[in-house]
C-alpha cells in the first residue's frame, strides 16, 4: 500500500467528498465524522510519502498505468512532499475548531460546506503532487471554485461583491496560466513537466519561450495576491465566514506560491529563470515594493482580520523577493517560509475565528478586554504575533534569517531593508491590538461596562481553543528544529546549481 | 514587404483569437455592469478554447476517427495507420476540459451575480460603490 | 477604467503578438505539437485500447485523471451554487399559498392553516405566474423523450463515433431543462425531486472515482482499467474499452444532474418555487 501513497493521498479525500453530499441530506451529523477520517487518512499519506522520498529521492507515479509523456504522472521530491505535509495538517487543524461555527453559521447546508471544504483540500493536494502542467490547470479551478463557493456566504452583501471581484481576477489568472501552457505546448508538443524540461534548453532563446514563462508567471502572481495584483484578497477573505477564511488564508496563496518555485526550479531550470532572462533584480524591486506597501496598508485598518489580510501581502513579497533573489539561501528562506506562513496564518486566523465566535465581531472595538474574558485565546493570538514579527525560538525567526542572508549574498540590500522595516510595522500592529485587549476594560454594548475587577472568563468552546494552542506550540517546535528540516529535507529540495 | 506579409497570412488563426482574448480582457476591465463582465470572462475564455484547437490542425488530415477500424470480425482489412491523416487529438481532450470549467465557472458567477442583486437591488457596479460608501 | 482597460488589453495583446511571431504556420504537419506526442496516440490506439475514437480514447484513458476531474469540477460548480443560493424558507410558504383551477380560471388563495384544494383540479402558482402557451408545452412534451433517446446513443456511440459522457449527459440535461422551461419548475421538482438530483451528481462521480479506486484496489495504479480483466472476463485490451464505457456512463449521469441542479438553483433564486 505505501506505493499508492502519491494516489491515496489525493483520492481518499475525493472519495470521501461524494460520500458527504449524500449523507447531508440524509443525516447532517455523519459530515464531520467522514471528514475528520478522510483528513486524518490524507494527513497520514502525506507523512509517509515524505519519509518514502527522504529515503528513495524522486518517485515518480504513473497514473492509469501510462508512461509519462503520453500519459499523466505525478512527481513527488522533496519540495512537494514537504508543501503536501505542511496542506494536510493545516486543512485537519482548522476542521476540528470549524465545526461549531458550521453549525452556528449554515444550520441547514451542512453537508454542502463540508464537500466544499473537502473538495477544495483535493484541489489543493492535488496541485502540489502533480507532474503534469494541465492537469495542474484542472486542479487549480477546482481549488478556485470550491474556494468562490465557500467565501460567498459571509456578511450580507459585501461577502458575494467580493467574491464576485476575486472570480474575475481569479479567472483572469487561471487562463494566464492555460494560455503560458498552450504557448509550451506549441513550442514543445508536451504537456510532461520534466518533459518540458528536457526539450527546452534548445529553445531557450525562442521569443515564444520568454513570453510563456512571462505569461505564466503573471497568471500565479495574479492567483497569490502579489502587489500590484492583489486588490482581490482584503475583502474576499474579511468578510467571509469563519472557517472559511481559516482555511483559504493559509493556504491559497502558499500553495500558488509552490506553483512558482516549481515553474522556477524544475520546468524553467534556474539558468534560464536567473541568467538567460534577465528580469530578476527588477521582480526584487516589485517584492520590496509589495512588502512596503503591504505593511502600509495594514496600518490604517481598524479591522483586526483586514489588517491580518495586508499582512499576508507583505508575506507573499517576502517569498516572491526570496525566492528570485537567486541564491540557495534565498531559495531556502522562500521554502522555508511557505511552510512557517501557513502555520503562523492558521494561528492567527483561529484566534480571530474564536474572538468571532465570542464576541460576534472584528472590529478593535471588540477586542476591548480580551486579555481577561478570552485568556488562552489570546495567549494563541500573541505567539502567533510573535512568529510574524519574527522573534526566536518561534519559526518565522528562522526563515527571516535565511532571507536576509541571502540579501546580503545577493548583495540587493534593499530587500533586507525592506524585510526589516516590515517586522517594525508588525511589531507597531500588534502591540495595538495586544494594548487594546489588555489595556481596555471590556464593555458591554448594551449599556454600562462591568466592574472591571471581575470579568468573567468566557472562553470559546474547548473544541475551538485546544487546536489553537496546539498550532502555536507547533510554531514553536518547527522553530526549534528548523536546522534538521532544512539539512534533510529543503537542501536537497534546491538543486545543486544554485550557489 | 512580402516577407512580413507571408508572416502574416501565415499564421492568421493566432492573430485573430488574440484579438478576441483582448476583447474579453477590455470588457472584464472597463465594463460597469457585473453581467457584461461575467460575458467578457466567458469571450476570454473561449477564445483561448479556439486559440488551442486552432493547433491541432494538420493540412490534409481528417478528424481523430480512425477508418475502417471495426476489426477483423467485420471483414475488414487492417489497414497501416499513418499519423499524418488523422488531426491531432490532444488539443480537442484538453479544450473539452477547458470548456467544461468555463461552464461551471458561468454557473457559479451568475449565482454570485444574483446574491449580489438580491442585496443592494442592482447590477452596476458603481451605484454598488455609491451604496457601500453611504453605509 | 476604459482607458486603464484599453491600455491594458493593448499591451497585452501586443505582448501576444510579438511572440507568437515564433509559432508555426497554420496547419502545419512538421510542428513540434503534432510529431511528439500524438503520433502515438493516433497509432497505437487500436492495438492498446481498441477504441476508434481516438479523442474518446485520450481523454478517458490515457489521460483520465484529467477527465476525472473536471467531473469534479462541475460537481463542486453543482454544490457552489446549491450553497451559495438556496434558501430553505419555511416561514414564508406557510403564510399564504395561492391556487388556480385549472378548467375555470379562479384563482384562490390559502390563508394559514386552510383546507388544501384537491390537486387534480388545482395547480399552485406563485405572484409572478403568466399563463403557458398551450403550443410550446406540447411541442416541447413531444419531443423530451426523443431528445432523450439521442442523448443516450451519444453516450453509447462515443467509442465509434464522435460523443461520449459530457456531451451525451448535456443533452439529456437540456431536455429536462426544456421541460422546466415550457412548463414550471414545479412540474420537473414532481418528476425528479432536489434530493435524488443532488444524490445521482454525487453518485455519477462516485462510480468513476470508484471504478479507479477498484483497479487501486486490484493491485495495478490507480484508473489503470486493465486491472479490471480478472472482473469482467476479457482481455485487457477489451478491459479497456469497457472501463472507458463504465466511466462515461458515470460521466454523462454526473453532468445531466449537475446541469439540471444548477439551473434549478440559479432559475428559482433559491426559492424552488415556479422557476423562469
Amino acid at each position: 500500500m505505501s506505493q499508492q501513497y502519491p494516489a491515496l493521498v489525493v483520492v481518499v479525500p475525493l472519495l470521501s467528498a461524494f460520500l458527504i453530499s449524500p449523507a447531508g441530506w440524509a443525516n447532517k451529523r455523519l459530515c464531520f465524522p467522514i471528514a475528520l477520517v478522510a483528513l486524518a487518512m490524507a494527513t497520514g499519506s502525506a507523512v509517509g510519502l515524505l519519509f518514502r522520498v527522504m529515503n528513495e529521492g524522486v518517485i515518480v507515479y504513473r497514473l492509469a498505468g501510462w508512461d509519462p509523456p503520453w500519459g499523466i504522472s505525478y512527481y513527488v521530491d522533496h519540495l512537494n512532499a514537504l508543501v503536501l505535509v505542511v496542506v494536510a495538517v493545516v486543512a485537519l487543524a482548522n476542521l476540528i475548531p470549524a465545526k461549531k461555527s458550521i453549525e452556528r453559521e449554515f444550520p441547514d447546508n451542512q453537508g454542502a460546506f463540508y464537500t466544499l471544504y473537502i473538495l477544495m483540500v483535493t484541489g489543493l493536494l492535488g496541485i502540489v503532487v502533480t507532474g503534469d502542467a494541465f492537469n495542474l490547470y484542472v486542479l487549480l479551478e477546482i481549488a478556485a471554485l470550491t474556494g468562490y463557493g465557500l467565501l460567498a456566504m459571509g456578511e450580507g452583501g459585501r461577502a458575494p461583491l467580493a467574491t464576485l471581484n476575486y472570480l474575475y481576477m481569479g479567472t483572469i489568472g487561471a487562463c494566464f496560466y492555460l494560455l503560458g501552457v498552450g504557448y509550451l505546448y506549441i513550442m514543445t508538443g508536451s504537456l510532461n513537466m520534466v518533459d518540458i524540461a528536457g526539450l527546452l534548453p534548445s529553445i531557450y532563446e525562442s521569443k515564444a519561450v520568454v513570453a510563456a514563462f512571462i505569461i505564466c508567471m503573471v497568471g500565479v502572481w495574479l492567483k497569490m495576491a502579489f502587489f500590484p495584483l492583489h486588490a482581490w484578497l482584503p475583502n474576499s477573505y474579511t468578510y467571509a465566514s469563519s472557517p472559511a477564511s481559516s482555511l483559504i488564508a493559509p493556504l491559497a496563496t502558499k500553495v500558488m506560491i509552490y506553483v512558482m518555485i516549481r515553474l522556477i526550479l524544475t520546468v524553467f531550470t534556474p539558468d534560464f529563470t536567473f541568467i538567460t532572462l534577465s528580469i530578476s533584480k527588477a521582480v526584487v524591486w516589485l517584492a520590496v515594493v509589495a512588502i512596503v506597501m503591504g505593511a502600509f496598508l495594514a496600518l490604517k485598518e481598524r479591522s483586526l482580520k483586514k489588517m491580518l489580510t495586508y499582512i499576508i501581502v507583505a508575506e507573499v513579497g517576502y517569498m516572491v523577493g526570496g525566492a528570485w533573489l537567486g541564491n540557495r539561501a534565498g531559495m531556502t528562506g522562500a521554502i522555508l517560509h511557505i511552510a512557517n506562513d501557513a502555520l503562523m496564518t492558521l494561528c492567527v486566523f483561529l484566534a480571530v475565528g474564536n474572538i468571532v465566535y465570542r464576541t460576534k465581531g472584528h472590529h478593535f472595538e471588540n477586542l476591548q478586554g480580551l486579555f481577561k474574558k478570552m485568556p488562552f485565546t489570546m495567549g494563541g493570538f500573541v505567539i502567533g504575533a510573535v512568529s510574524i514579527i519574527g522573534v526566536p525560538p518561534t519559526c518565522g525567526f528562522f526563515s527571516k534569517w535565511y532571507l536576509i542572508t541571502g540579501a546580503i549574498q545577493s548583495g540587493q540590500y534593499h530587500f533586507m531593508v525592506a524585510l526589516l522595516f516590515s517586522s517594525l510595522v508588525s511589531v507597531v500592529l500588534f502591540f495595538r491590538v495586544i494594548e487594546i485587549s489588555y489595556y481596555e476594560p471590556f464593555s458591554d454594548h448594551h449599556g454600562h461596562g462591568h466592574d472591571h475587577h471581575t470579568t468573567p472568563m468566557e472562553e470559546a468552546p474547548l473544541s475551538m481553543v485546544i487546536p489553537l494552542l496546539i498550532v502555536a506550540a507547533g510554531l514553536i517546535l518547527v522553530g526549534l528544529y528548523t536546522g534538521d528540516i532544512v539539512e534533510h529535507i529543503i537542501s536537497f529540495a534546491v538543486p545543486e546549481g544554485l550557489v | 514587404m512580402t516577407d512580413f506579409l507571408e508572416l502574416v497570412v501565415a499564421k492568421y488563426n493566432y492573430w485573430i483569437y488574440i484579438t478576441l482574448m483582448m476583447i474579453g480582457l477590455y470588457a472584464i476591465i472597463a465594463k460597469n455592469n457585473l453581467v457584461k463582465k461575467i460575458l467578457g470572462m466567458n469571450i476570454f475564455q473561449t477564445a483561448i478554447i479556439l486559440f488551442y484547437v486552432s493547433t491541432g490542425v494538420k493540412e490534409g488530415a481528417t478528424i481523430p476517427i480512425l477508418e475502417h477500424a471495426h476489426g477483423p470480425a467485420h471483414g475488414a482489412e487492417t489497414h497501416a495507420i499513418h499519423a499524418a491523416d488523422y488531426m491531432n487529438p490532444l488539443p480537442h481532450v484538453l479544450m473539452l476540459t477547458a470548456i467544461v470549467v468555463g461552464v461551471a465557472t458561468l454557473g457559479v458567477a451568475l449565482a454570485l451575480a444574483l446574491r449580489v442583486y438580491r442585496h443592494y437591488n442592482t447590477l452596476e457596479e458603481d451605484e454598488i460603490l455609491a451604496q457601500i460608501r453611504k453605509k | 477604467m476604459k482607458i486603464i482597460g484599453l491600455i491594458i488589453a493593448l499591451t497585452t495583446g501586443g505582448f501576444l503578438v510579438y511572440a507568437a511571431v515564433d509559432f508555426p504556420d497554420w496547419a502545419d504537419p512538421q510542428s513540434p505539437a503534432s510529431t511528439h506526442v500524438s503520433p502515438h496516440y493516433i497509432e497505437k490506439t487500436m492495438e492498446e485500447t481498441s477504441v476508434p475514437n481516438i479523442v474518446t480514447a485520450v481523454l478517458a484513458d490515457y489521460r483520465t485523471f484529467d477527465t476525472m476531474f473536471e467531473t469534479t469540477v462541475i460537481f463542486s460548480a453543482a454544490v457552489a451554487c446549491f450553497f451559495i443560493l438556496r434558501t430553505f424558507l419555511r416561514e414564508e410558504e406557510r403564510r399564504e399559498r395561492l391556487y388556480r383551477h385549472v378548467l375555470t380560471g379562479v384563482t384562490v388563495r390559502v390563508k394559514e392553516g386552510g383546507k388544501i384544494p384537491p390537486s387534480d383540479d388545482f395547480e399552485r402558482i406563485d405572484d409572478s405566474w403568466i399563463p403557458h402557451d398551450l403550443i410550446i408545452k406540447t411541442i416541447c412534451r413531444l419531443l423530451v423523450p426523443f431528445i432523450q433517446i439521442f442523448a443516450l446513443y451519444v453516450v453509447a456511440h462515443g467509442h465509434h463515433s464522435p460523443g461520449g459522457g459530457f456531451q451525451g449527459g448535456v443533452i439529456f440535461g437540456a431536455s429536462i431543462i426544456v421541460l422546466a422551461m415550457s412548463h414550471d419548475l414545479r412540474t420537473v421538482l414532481q418528476r425528479i425531486g432536489e434530493k435524488v438530483v443532488g444524490v445521482l451528481c454525487a453518485m455519477g462521480v462516485l462510480l468513476y472515482a470508484g471504478t479507479g479506486a477498484l483497479c487501486l484496489l486490484l493491485g495495478l495504479n490507480f484508473l489503470d482499467y486493465s486491472a479490471l480483466a480478472p472482473v469482467l472476463g476479457v482481455g485487457p485490451v477489451m478491459a479497456r474499452s469497457h472501463g472507458i464505457l463504465i466511466v462515461e456512463i458515470g460521466v454523462a449521469i454526473a453532468v445531466t444532474t449537475a446541469m439540471v441542479w444548477i439551473y434549478n438553483n440559479v432559475s428559482s433564486r433559491g426559492k424552488y418555487d415556479e422557476g423562469l
